[in-house]
Order: C-alpha cells, then structure tokens, then sequence
C-alpha cells in the first residue's frame, strides 16, 4: 500500500513490462516533463539549428550538469517527505572551502576533495540528525543550516572568497576526453551518467522503496519496520554529497565567486517539482527529478538563444513553472490509478 | 469551544505542559533577559528608550509579514512571494503618492488592491490549478521579480512627509507602525477566534480532506488566507515606503519571505498547518527582534549573526519539539485528546463529543 511503485509479477509478458516501464517512467506527473523538454528543446533547434551538433549538445550538457546532479540529491531528501534548503549554500560553502584550502597547489587537491566530501557528509548528517532526532521540520532546519553555512564561510574569509583552485580540481567541471565527433566527452558528463546509474539503482533497490514508503506514509513506514529517522538521515546525507560533487563541477565551471550557489537551493526543488516529484514525499521518480533540471536548464538556454532581456527572464521562467506543475496535477488529477488497479490480475489480491 | 476544551484540560495535562503559545512568550522572556544580561555585561542597559525603540521598530516590519504568514500556514499553505509583493507594494506606493499628499489614500488603496488581486492569483493557483504552494508562489515571485526588474531600474517615486510619519512618528518609545502591526495581530487574533472562516482555518489545515467532507469551502478558506497574506505584505510595502522616503525594488534580496516562515514556526506554528496562532507569530518576530537588537549592541560581526541566528532558530524549534514529542504525532488528528496540548488553536470539533469534555464544562 505504502510503495507506489508496481510489484513486478513474472506471469506478464515483455510488451506488457515495457510498458509497466514507461508507465512508470512517464507516467504521473511525470510525462509533463519530458513533453515539456521536448518542446523547449525543439524550440531551441528551430531558433538555432547549430545548437543540434554533437559539441554544442556537450557543452550544454557539461554546464546542466551540477543542476542535474543537485536536483538528484534534492529527490533523495523531497521523496522522503522533506525539504533541503540548504544545498545553494553548501555549494557556495564547498567552493570557497576548496578556493582556500588548495590555494592552487595542485598536491592537495585530492586531500581537499576528500576533506570536502567529508564536509558533506557531516553537514548532511547535521541536517537529518536534527530532523529525525530532534523533530525540527526540516523546512527550519535545513533553513538554519543555510544561514549558519552562509555566515560561517563569510566569517571564515573575511567576506571575499580567497586562494585559488587548482588545475586538477577545475578538470571534472571544465575538462573532458577529446574525441572525433563530439569534439570533447566532458567529465561532467562521466561524472552524471554515473551518478544517475547509481541514483536509479538505488532507487530500486530495498532502500529506495523504503525511502518512497516513508515519504508516502512515515507512520505506515514505521509500523513495517522501517527506521524512519536512519532512513531520511541517509537521504540528508545523499544531498549534500551530491551537493558536494556538483560544487566540484561548478567550481571548476564557473571558478570562485562570493555568489557561488546562491539561489540554487530553489532552483533545485523548482527543477525536481518540474519532475513531477509530489512535494511532501512518497511520489515521483527520481530520473524525472533529473529531466525537470534539463529542462530547466534547456530553458535558459532558449532563454538566451532568443536573446531575450534579462531582467524579463523570471518571469517568463514563473509563468512556464507554474503552468506545467498546474498541467501535471491536471494529469494526476484524474482517476487513472483507480482503472489501473483492477486490470492487472495480481496472484496475490483477494 | 475553546475554553471548554481548556476547562476539561485543567487537570494534570495542563499542569505538566505549558502550550505552545506560552511557551513562545516564555522563550521571548528568557531570550530578553539572556540579551538584557549580556548587554549589561557589556555595560549598556538594553531596556533603554533607545534600544526599546529599535527592537520594536525592527518588529514590525517584519511582524506584517509574518501574521499575513501565519494565516496561510494555518491553512498547510506557505507563501514565497512576500518579498515581492512588498517590493512592488513600496513601489506602488512611493510612485502613486509622488510626493503629493493628497494622493495617499489613492495609493493606499491601490497597494491594497494589487496585493489582494497577487494574493487571488495565488490561492486560485493553488485551490484551482493545484499547484504546490511551494512552487505557485515561487512562480508568482518570479513573475513580479520580473515585472521589477524590467520597469523599475532603481528607486522610483517620492513619499510625502505626512506619510512618512507612519515609519517614524512614535507615541513614547513605541512607534506608530508598532502599534499599528499590534492592531492587525489583534485584528488578526480576532479573525481566527471568532469568525467562521477563521475556524475553517484550522480545520483545513488540520485536514483538507476532512474539512471538505464537513462541508468546508476549503477552496475559499484557502483563497481568503492568501489574499490576507499578501495584503498583510502590501502593508510592510507601504511601511517601507514611509521609512525609505521613495520605492524600491531590491527589498526582495532582503530575504522577507523565508525569515517570515522562520518566525511564523519560531512561533510555534506548525509548518504542516492546523496549529498555531498570531499571538505566538507575534512573539517570534520579538525574539528575532531582540536578538538583532543584541547583536547590534555587543557589535556582532554581522557574519556571525547569521550563524547565531540559524543556530538559535534550530535550537529554539527543537525545544518546541521535545516537549511536543511526548504526544507522539505531531497532530492529532482524529480521536484521542485534542485539546490536552492546550495551545492556541480554538479547536472547534463538535462533531466529537468526548464524554469528560461535556461534564468538564457543566
């Protein structure tokens, strides 16, 4: 009851799993998001068709990238039935720790990742403990933990980041393997594919059921079995490593200003409520989560592409949010499980 | 109902547990007196006129915002786009009166106006169009950002100095806005406790679902909460106003919309909606108030008040927990004893007649 994801019963046929896939893939809220990308994406290619070749397409992708990977870990803690607010900062946080601490000797850079992953972690854990043990709605917490990492980093350098990355630590955001038809297969990439492969595994795996049940019903969640409070502490922990790892990506991106991820804790939950992610847990897929930040993404991009003023850009980004969450609680809306439910014949279902 | 519910309680149950609404005001207290003790270290008094006058000030800029915050909560609502709906308030304002005072009831009204039609759209989004909260009121910041940011470059307009009396004109050490933010929160108060749709407040935030099968308009319940909301935020528009002389667009980087929420849940109103009240909301914008007022005296450096101040908004929430914990869900929702928390919602269920409640009454 709890698990919205269907039971695989092996007596169905191919056809029928594939389309179980899709449905659960698509289906929800979640076919807004890829129609959506869809659309923008050829609204893209007709104002530029150039914009279709295999390079351009790289470095579209290397720069969505740290959303994407954002919007990941942002899934983890929404699905649960949580919120985190508190990844723009640590982004900001994690960039200029790295700024500081490397001061552009490449020898510490991997000691300094290690330290920053660490960081995360720990940071995560602060952020679920508190949650879970001390029964803060994670809405404040994570709100508290935004301003402590705000002001902390501020303190810490006085107000302007210092030091300077090294050239090994702006590779994975900037740097890629040369190739013949893409001109470059950026890391980013590598770093995103793999993340997603282990995001979708896990999500299949016991612990994302669990995560999904507890976001659904954390009560229900409870009586199974489930240990809600270590179940959204790893879901905490989650986010702010993959807050961790795209800071990496946008430090070597973008380099190191005091504005470093200011913002981008809700342009992270806009991107996974693009999704088709139910805010207040238990719905939504997490590669949808990654689709809404494409899409997000590919609109900024169409945004620029139609050199349209910048201060006119919120708006038009408000407007496209609201009507495409509207449309796919539209889709919700209608009694399409209900039909579901009955059609399939489950061996088990009295 | 309420005192009924209150009645009943009076045995062991409210002995043990304060409510939460006093618990707020007792955490004020002690957050004033750990201020007054600290800044007498110091050696300064933090009591004085002076000091007194720049707390309150600081309230009630914010303590607008937060009751307007406080009704939509209720609601298991939430509203982003405070920030700029006081921005576009004050520009509104500052543009409209254009330094003539015959003009400021016009303007007045205008800001009312548009803040209430922003508030519509949002309710009508979320009850209608069913977006999440969350993201329609994003969106609907974003849309004003964007209106902002295109028509208005920098500061815009000129403010009468009679109008200006209402940011800095005082009766004794309280200002005038002060008193003013006091007569909404009582207004406010009122609004919860004795109207009908005050009571369908807590009751759809409490449970959308049940409050429609009891023949709630929860629709119309939540649209009025928002529509409150933003009016409450034109208000902080015009008070910004009063005290800048002129419009401006950047009060949204000035973060309203989530230190509003923060004092809203500061005090003691539950972000999951159906618990809660003005008169604790009113005590969170104090201690927030307060605390600034501490900062500035002992010349906090200003990055460390933003630690402090996250610290402190945790840890006083985690407190509000602990002693909630004992009841185990967060909620009560059906059955079980409602009222022995004995805080601020009235609570009305008439549909539930628990038998030691009647007798508690006669």
């Amino acid at each position: 009851m709890t698990v919205t994801a269907p039971r695989p019963t092996p007596q169905r046929s191919a056809g029928s799993r594939a389309g179980d896939l899709l449905a659960r893939v698509f289906g929800g809220g979640s076919a807004t998001v890829f129609a959506l990308l869809i659309v923008v994406f050829a609204a893209i290619f007709i104002v530029n068709p150039s914009f279709a070749e295999p390079p351009s397409l790289m470095a579209f992708l290397k720069q969505a990238a740290p959303l994407m990977i954002l919007a990941i870990g942002q899934y983890f803690v929404i699905v649960s039935g949580e919120f985190d607010l508190s990844v723009g900062s640590l982004v900001g946080a994690q960039v200029v720790i790295a700024a500081a601490l490397i001061d552009g000797e490449e020898g510490r850079t991997v000691p300094v990742i290690l330290l920053m992953l660490g960081f995360g972690i720990l940071v995560g854990l602060v952020n679920g403990l508190i949650t879970t043990l001390l029964k803060v709605q994670s809405f404040i917490t994570t709100l508290g933990m935004m301003l402590v990492l705000y002001g902390a980093i501020r303190l810490w350098t006085g107000g302007a980041p210092t030091g300077a990355l090294s050239e090994a630590f702006r590779q994975p955001g900037r740097g890629g393997i040369d190739m013949a038809v893409v001109r470059q297969l950026p890391w980013a990439l590598m770093i995103l594919v793999g993340i997603v492969i282990i995001a979708v595994a896990v999500m299949r795996s016991s612990y994302g059921r669990t995560l999904v049940a507890t976001g659904d019903n954390e009560r229900a969640a409870g009586f199974s079995g489930v240990r809600v409070w270590r179940v959204r502490t790893l879901a905490f922990v989650i986010s702010s490593v993959l807050a961790t790892l795209a800071a990496i990506l946008i430090g070597g991106y973008a380099g190191v200003t005091a504005q470093v991820g200011q913002g981008l804790e809700f342009t992270a939950i806009t991107a996974v409520v693009l999704g088709g992610v139910v805010l207040g847990g238990g719905r939504g897929s997490v590669v949808a989560a990654m689709a809404g930040a494409l899409t997000l993404e590919a609109l900024f991009v169409l945004f620029n592409q139609l050199e349209l003023p910048s201060t006119i850009r919120p708006a038009v980004q408000g407007v496209i949010i609201i009507a495409a969450v509207a449309y796919a609680a539209r889709e919700r809306a209608r009694p399409r499980h209900h039909q579901e439910v009955p059609s399939q014949p489950q061996p088990n279902e009295a | 109902m309420s005192r009924a519910v209150a009645v009943a309680g009076t045995g062991r149950a409210t002995r043990r547990r304060l409510g939460a609404t006093e618990l707020v005001w007792l955490a004020l207290v002690a957050v004033a007196v750990i201020g007054a003790v600290l800044v007498a270290v110091d050696g300064q008094n933090l009591f004085s006129i002076a000091n007194t006058r720049d707390m309150l000030s600081r309230s009630s800029l914010l303590g607008f915002v937060a009751i307007g915050q406080t009704l939509v909560i209720l609601c298991r609502s939430l509203d982003l786009s405070v920030g700029y709906v006081m921005a576009l308030s004050s520009l509104i304002a500052a543009t409209t009166m254009n330094g003539d005072p015959a003009r400021v009831p016009l303007a007045i009204g205008a800001v009312l106006l548009v803040a209430g039609a922003i508030g519509l759209c949002n309710g009508l989004i979320v009850t209608v169009l069913k977006v999440n909260p969350f993201i329609a009121t994003l969106g609907v910041g974003l849309i004003i950002k964007g209106y902002l940011d295109t028509e208005y470059q920098g500061p815009a307009g000129d403010v009468p100095s009679s109008f200006q009396q209402f940011g800095f004109s005082r009766i004794g050490p309280v200002p005038v806005s002060t008193l003013v933010m006091l007569a909404v929160a009582v207004a406010g108060i009122l609004f919860l406790r004795k109207t009908r749709t005050g009571y369908h407040m807590f009751a759809v935030g409490g449970s959308e679902d049940v409050a429609r099968l009891s023949g709630v308009r929860t629709g119309r319940v939540l649209v009025t909460a928002h529509v409150l909301c933003s009016i409450a935020a034109g208000i902080a528009g015009l008070l910004i106003a009063a005290r800048f002389g002129t419009g401006s667009a950047l009060v949204y980087n000035s973060g309203y919309d989530l230190e509003s929420i923060a004092a809203v849940v500061l005090g003691g109103t539950l972000l999951m909606g159906g618990r809660g009240g003005i008169g604790g909301t009113i005590a969170g914008v104090l201690i927030l108030a307060v605390l600034d007022t501490v900062f500035n005296i002992l010349a906090v450096d200003p990055f460390f008040k933003d630690v402090l101040r996250g610290t402190i908004i945790v840890a006083a929430v985690a407190i509000y927990a602990r002693r909630q914990i004992d009841r185990k869900a967060s909620r009560v929702r059906f059955g079980g004893d409602g009222g022995s928390g004995g805080s601020a919602p009235p609570e009305p269920r008439p549909d539930q007649p628990a038998p030691e409640l009647a007798g508690g009454t006669r």
